[in-house]
This record gives structure tokens, sequence and C-alpha cells, in this order.
């Protein structure tokens, strides 16, 4: 029994070689990248600016977080929900076209990889500029925000749709065409039917997400919740920080609750 | 939805041999009508108007106009705050992944048994989730004062956050009887676990922190407006000045950068899966 053990662990493939290549490659990436630290900025109060911060937050100003006038948390939530939903909903329509020329089974390879390359340069660029190309077209504002959200969301979305697209049974649409469907039959009840969970799925987690980006907007004046809690931090303002943060945390886990009920739900059928 | 078959009763289809059976209606309806209403308030809301988009469009692209020709001529001064942005995003990723791994075994109902603390765990792994990266940069901003530190601080809590969820859902789902079998002939549970349940989730959860590695480099290029170091103090600096031919500069150098960090790591996840 002993040996019989034995013998099979020496069977074992030898990794330590690269175990250690690896743990090696990991600790110079760690000590590289502690170079970029630099303490110096450390204010001697930090200790005291932080007992602050936490006491302003964890006692919020309820005026304000019941306060049902426009300045109020429950409106500025309703906004920054309207923009998330509508920059949502664009962000999907203007994905679905985007996504079908960038899948390799639909179109030849070169024009996915051109669609491709389109999608990874507008997920780059980083949200407040775009938030400051469309202040240009409406002026600051709400809408400004929701067409921010919609550019932004569209990366993520079609990523999701092109693996949709991809993993299409299309043996189906053929047993369709054999039973003599006209397109419109096909795209009905061949694509339709495969791809609609998937899509639904994705645009509520996109969702979710924009919902919890939307204080980037309001670095811009792009509308939303995230204005005026920058504007309470930047003037040391923790209560009214503390309200905002305690509607924005409470919406997005009943959010996140909701939209991972339903989602479990597409995936299941 | 039990009240949606009430309204609307089901349909009774009889089958060739005579059974019958229920086909309940169709949802649709009523999510359209949801999704109805909550456009009309969104666009009231939002003030949408696709007049202003039409006419004004173009306006979109004066200041992508303006950013060709990219000014190359600054391109020595971005090597810094693109490698700090990557540092940064380097070393918070490694933290709080590091980090993640307690808390995710302490929330994993597998290994843990007591109620409570699995819900407290799993409470405070979402709150740290939902509070927006952004605001710890800030808040980190004001305790670490301007500069790295700052951002390593909000990109280590929104990694420990993110992996934290995922490695606790993936070690519920392991294979248990490895870990069993190991604690019945008296391995302690710390040691049956790194022997029995860590090689099952580790290639899923390096490929994770990977994964929210891509995704913090071009997180930390917005982290840098609110003053916490990286490629976004200059990208802030720049547009505040209306340089934007330097702007366009940056962010083709983000891009080339993210697009090659993306690439190894895609390469290094397939070889992990």
């Amino acid at each position: 029994m002993q040996k019989n053990i034995q013998e099979q662990l020496a069977k074992q493939p030898k990794t330590w070689i690269f175990q250690i290549v690896c743990a090696l490659i990991f600790v110079v990436l760690m000590a590289w990248s502690t170079s970029a630290l630099n303490f110096s900025g450390i204010s001697e109060g930090g200790g005291e600016i932080t007992k602050n911060i936490f006491m302003g937050i964890f006692t919020p100003d309820t005026d304000m977080l019941f306060n049902l006038t426009k300045q109020g948390v429950p409106y500025l939530l309703l906004e920054t929900m309207c923009i998330a939903f509508l920059g949502t909903v664009v962000g999907a329509i203007l994905a679905v076209p985007i996504s079908f020329l960038s899948a390799s089974n639909i179109v030849p390879k070169p024009v996915a990889l051109v669609g491709r390359f389109f999608i990874m340069i507008v997920r780059t660029v980083p949200a407040f500029v775009y938030g400051l190309m469309f202040i240009r077209v409406t002026g600051p504002g709400p809408f400004a925000g929701l067409l921010t959200m919609s550019l932004c969301s569209i990366g993520m979305v079609s990523k999701m749709y092109i693996e949709a697209i991809e993993d299409m049974d299309i043996r189906i649409l053929e047993s369709l065409d054999a039973c003599g469907c006209t397109t419109f039959q096909k795209i009905r009840y061949g694509i339709l039917p495969q791809l609609m969970p998937d899509f639904a799925s994705t645009i509520i987690y996109r969702f979710d997400m924009n919902l919890r980006d939307a204080t980037v907007l309001g670095l811009v004046g792009a509308g939303g919740i995230g204005s005026p809690l920058i504007f309470a931090m930047n003037a040391y303002r923790w209560h009214e920080v503390g309200a905002i943060l305690a509607g924005l945390i409470v919406l997005v886990l009943i959010i996140e609750f909701i939209s991972g009920r339903i989602r479990i739900k597409l995936a299941r059928g | 939805m039990n009240w949606y078959d009430k309204i609307f009763p089901p349909k009774k289809i009889v089958l060739s041999d005579g059974r019958e059976i229920l086909e309940k209606r169709s949802r649709l309806p009523l999510v359209i009508l949801l999704l109805v209403i909550a456009t009309v308030v969104s666009v009231q809301v939002t003030g949408f108007n696709f007049d202003v988009l039409i006419n004004r469009g173009k306006e979109f692209f004066t200041i992508i106009q303006q950013m060709f020709p990219p000014e190359v001529n600054y391109l020595p001064k971005i090597w810094g705050p693109l490698f700090d942005t990557i540092k940064m995003s380097l070393l918070g990723s490694a933290i709080g992944a590091l980090l993640a791994l307690p808390f995710a075994v302490l929330a994993a109902s597998n290994i843990v048994h007591n109620r409570l603390v699995i819900t407290i765990t799993r409470l405070f792994l979402s709150l740290v989730r939902t509070v927006p990266t952004l605001i710890i940069a800030l808040i980190a901003t004001y305790v670490f004062g301007l500069g790295t530190v700052a951002g390593t601080t909000a990109i280590a809590v929104f990694t420990f956050a993110y992996i934290g969820k995922l490695l606790y859902e993936q070690i519920e789902t392991v294979d248990m009887g490895a870990y069993e079998a190991m604690e019945s002939f008296g391995a302690t549970k710390v040691r049956s676990f790194f022997a029995a349940i860590l090689p099952q989730v580790l290639p899923s959860y390096i490929a994770n922190c990977l994964f929210c590695f891509e995704g913090n480099v071009r997180y930390a290029a917005i982290l840098g407006y609110v003053g916490a170091g990286g490629l976004g103090l200059i990208l802030n600096e720049k547009i505040s000045w209306r340089e934007y031919s330097s702007v366009g500069m940056i962010l083709i150098t983000l891009f080339i950068a993210v697009v090659i960090i993306e690439a190894v790591s895609h390469y290094l996840r397939k070889k992990l899966t």
C-alpha cells in the first residue's frame, strides 16, 4: 500500500521549476510597481480626516435623504436611474448592428476584425472624455449623461452580443430553410428565440453597471447623482455625502437583487 | 407572477390523445408595457430630444477632429504617467485579490457552517462593491494625499470586492470529496483547504484576477481625474488647457497599452482554462 502511494506520487509531473518562475515573475512585477508609490503626500492629519469622513458618512443628512424636491436624494436617484435606463437602451440598440458586423460566423474575417478594433477603440476612451464631447452637443445636463452612458455601454454589450451570436446554432436556420421558411420567419423562429435570452441578460447586467458608474458622469456635469456627490465631497460636507451614498447603495442593492433574479430566470429558460 | 395567470387564464389545448394541457399566456405584453412606461418617464426626466441630436450632432466630432493629428512631441512626457497607471493597477489588483482570499473563504457556505459569519461577510462584500470606485478614490486622496497611493487604494478596494464575490461563488461549486477525505484522516481545516480546494479554484481565480487587472488599467485612467495619479492626471490637465492634440496622443498611447495588456492576459487566461 505504502509503496503504491509512493509510486503514484513519483509519477506526478514535476512543476516546481514552473512554479518558482511564476513566483519570481510575480515578485519582480510587484517590486517594480511599488516604485510608483509615493508616500510623501500623506498628510499628518490623515487619521483625523479619516475619522471626520467616516463620522459624517455614517450620520447621513436625513433632511436631504427624504426631501422630495429636485435637490433631494429621491429625485436625484430617479434622474440617475432614468439616465442609466435610457443610456442602456440606446447603447443596446446601437450595439446590435455593430456586433452582427463583428461576429466572425456572419461576416468575413477581415470585416469582423475591423469591427472588433472599432469596439476596442470605443471602449478605451474614458467616460469623461465622451462626456465633454457630448456637452458640446447638448449642453450640461442629464441628456449629455445619457448619450455618454450609451456610448460607454456599446463596448461591453457588443462584446457579449458577439459571443451569443457566435454560439448560435446555425443548423436550426438550415432546417427552417429546408421547410421553406421565408427570411422573416427564419429571423422570428430561428434567430430571435436563440439570441433574446442572452441579449436581455446582457442588457440587464449592463443596466446594473451603468447605475453604479453613473457617478463618473458627475465629474463633467453630465447630470445624475454624481455632480452633487462630488460637490459635497469637495466642500467637505460629509453628512450630505453620507445621505447621497446611502441612497445610492440602497438603490444599487435593490436593483442588483431584482436583476439577479431576472437573469437567473432567463438563464434557466 | 401567479396573479398574471389569474387575470389572463392560460389557454387550454386538447392533444390528439384527448389529454388537456395548459399553455401559459406570454408575459411579453406586460414586459413591453413596463418598458414603454420606463422609457416615457426617462425621456421626460432626462430631456431626451432627437432634434438637438440631429441638428447639433456634428459638434460631437469637433473635439475628435482637433485630436488629429496627435501631438507626437508630447509622447516622451506620457511614458511616466502611463507606467504609473499600469503599476497602480498591478499593485492594486494584487493587494485586492490577496485580501479577498480569506473573506471569500468566510463567505463560502460549504466551508464555514455558521450562517451569521456568512451573512455578515457577504453583506460586507456587497456593500463595498456598491460604493463607486471614484468615491473611494476621492476619499483616499483626502486620507493619503494626491498621488498614486490613493489610486492604488481605490483599485485594491474595488478588486477586493469583485474578486471576493467571484471567488466565494467558485469555492461553493468545487468538488468537496477531496476536502472531506483529508479531514477524515485528521488534517486540519486550513491544511485541507490549501491542499484540496485551492488547487481546484486556483486557475479560475488567477484568470479572474487577470481579467480584473485588464479592466483596472482602463479604470485607472479615469481615477487620475480626481487626483489619484497616473494617466488621468495629465489627461485632465490637457483637457482643461484645451490642448486636444495632446489628448489624442494620450488616448492613442492608452489604447496601445490596453491592447497589449489584453492580448497578454487573454493568452494567459486561455492557457489557464
